[in-house]
């Protein structure tokens, strides 16, 4: 096989590990940092976490019971800007909280009055400023509870 | 014939080329949402045509009470104890398909959980057994090894390190699907421990006494549903998510007739914990006779899954 040969091949295998390798980073990057900051909450085994880009959004469903505290964490790669989130009633679309308005804060812990589906919306900031190839990194997003 | 070898060769680099690109492609499972939310404020800015596709392709991710916060719910509502609601773990060499080893697995999670959330420590540790038999056949590497096992029996009277390894096999068992592009079987897994929760639910709540949180947090699985029906209908080609479908929705028709109203949520922080408090009011109507249909559905779907 000729030298370009084995290029290309080498390129082709890049190709189709890397996502796989990603992926596998990314499971230690939401363990190591993301459930870790859940503490005292007690993690409920979820995973949640995906490969963004700068700019990408997205969302996630969960119903969350009455007389019991949580966490949310939304936890982002340290090659991205710190992540934003907004949490949602699913019925109307009315904001319950907003991180940027807490120096995108990473978590937020909250208890219920009564159980409502909530849903939350994540996005990856773009950075201020033209961005010709955006970033991408992981981001997680990760719950804890505790007893009322 | 040189020549044709390096044609061949090309043609094989073009096809290894265009794989990548189509692995690399379906591992972001993006799925369509029309036009951007525009919910978030603009920052900086990228050129069109990546812009375009993002405000295209959301990912969106539906989550299902886990077997863990299952059972810490049925534990939360004061309930009992009863071993004889868990499925014995001398069935577990009953499952031989990868659907009754996907929906088992998750039925041993919940009974594990249950099990440990009581401090019952043998049980922990059967179960455990159980649903690493029901990994293993799944094939999900290391999500449950020896090492798991030793660590619980040498924590086996601390329930938090117990609670934190249950976790961990979770998440290990879930990232590794997902991974892998085992997403339905992944959702196969949280829908069979949702039911085993609902199971022992139903089961524990006392005879004409449909009151109490118990009852509440039952009722509470109705907003659990149309989630469970999305995550479901994300695998539309999986013959075991669509079977598993079809039994959430004759359980959905059943909750349908159970009424929660809820009122305007408004969210109050505490400044000095700086927990916020989510508060409205809501209340729940639900009869003893769909209470009764409901838990002879959840018994017979049940008793399919663990045949």
């Amino acid at each position: 096989m000729t030298k370009k040969g084995i290029l290309l091949l080498s390129l082709v295998a890049c190709m189709l590990t890397l996502p796989m390798a990603m992926n596998a980073q990314c499971k230690q990057f939401a363990k190591n940092t993301c459930k870790a900051g859940l503490d005292p909450y007690q993690h409920d085994g979820n995973y949640h976490a995906a490969l963004l880009i700068e700019g990408e959004e997205a969302e996630l469903y969960k119903t969350f019971y009455s007389d019991r505290n949580y966490r949310i964490g939304v936890c982002g790669a340290s090659n991205l800007s710190p992540i934003e989130f907004k949490v949602v009633d699913t019925r109307n679309g009315k904001v319950l909280y907003d991180n940027s308005l807490k120096d995108f804060d990473w978590k937020w812990d909250f208890k219920l009055e009564s159980s409502q589906q909530l849903k939350i919306m994540v996005k990856v900031p773009v950075p201020n400023e033209n961005v010709i190839e955006p970033e991408e990194g992981c981001v997680a997003i990760m719950f804890g509870s505790l007893d009322d | 014939m040189n020549r044709n070898l390096i044609l061949t060769g090309r043609v094989s680099l073009l096809l290894f080329v265009f794989l990548g690109f189509i692995l690399t492609g379906c591992n972001r499972g993006t799925k369509s949402e029309g036009v951007g939310s525009g919910d978030f404020e603009a920052t900086g800015s990228l050129d069109v045509e990546t812009q375009e596709q993002l405000n295209t392709a959301k990912r969106i991710f539906y989550s299902l009470p886990s077997p863990l916060e299952t059972a810490m719910l049925i534990k939360n509502a004061g309930a009992e104890y009863n071993e004889g609601l868990m499925n014995p773990t001398e069935n577990t060499s009953k499952y031989i398909t990868s659907k009754s080893k996907a929906l088992n697995l998750g039925i041993y999670s919940t009974d594990l959980s249950y099990a440990s959330l009581f401090d019952q420590a043998q049980a922990t540790l059967n179960y455990i057994e159980a649903a690493k038999e029901m990994a293993d056949g799944l094939n999900i590497l290391d999500a449950i090894n020896e090492e798991t096992i030793q660590r619980l029996e040498d924590h086996i009277n601390n329930r938090d390190v117990i609670i934190d390894i249950i976790s961990e096999t979770l998440m290990n068992s879930s990232s590794f699907l997902k991974e892998n592009g085992l997403e339905a079987t992944a959702s196969v897994i949280l829908v069979g421990g949702w039911l085993e929760g609902l199971y022992i639910a139903t089961n524990l709540v006392k005879e004409n006494e449909l009151e109490g949180k118990l009852v509440e947090r039952i009722v509470d699985q109705k907003l659990s549903l149309d989630i469970m029906v999305n995550l479901l209908e994300e695998s539309p080609d999986d013959e075991d998510a669509m079977a598993i479908l079809e039994d959430v929705k004759v359980l959905k028709t059943i909750f349908d007739k159970i009424t929660i109203e809820q009122g305007e949520v408004t969210a109050v922080e505490d400044p000095e914990t700086n927990v916020t408090t989510l508060k409205s009011e809501s209340s729940i109507e639900i009869t003893q006779k769909v209470f009764n249909e409901l838990k002879s559905k959840v018994i017979e779907i049940r008793t399919s899954y663990i045949s």
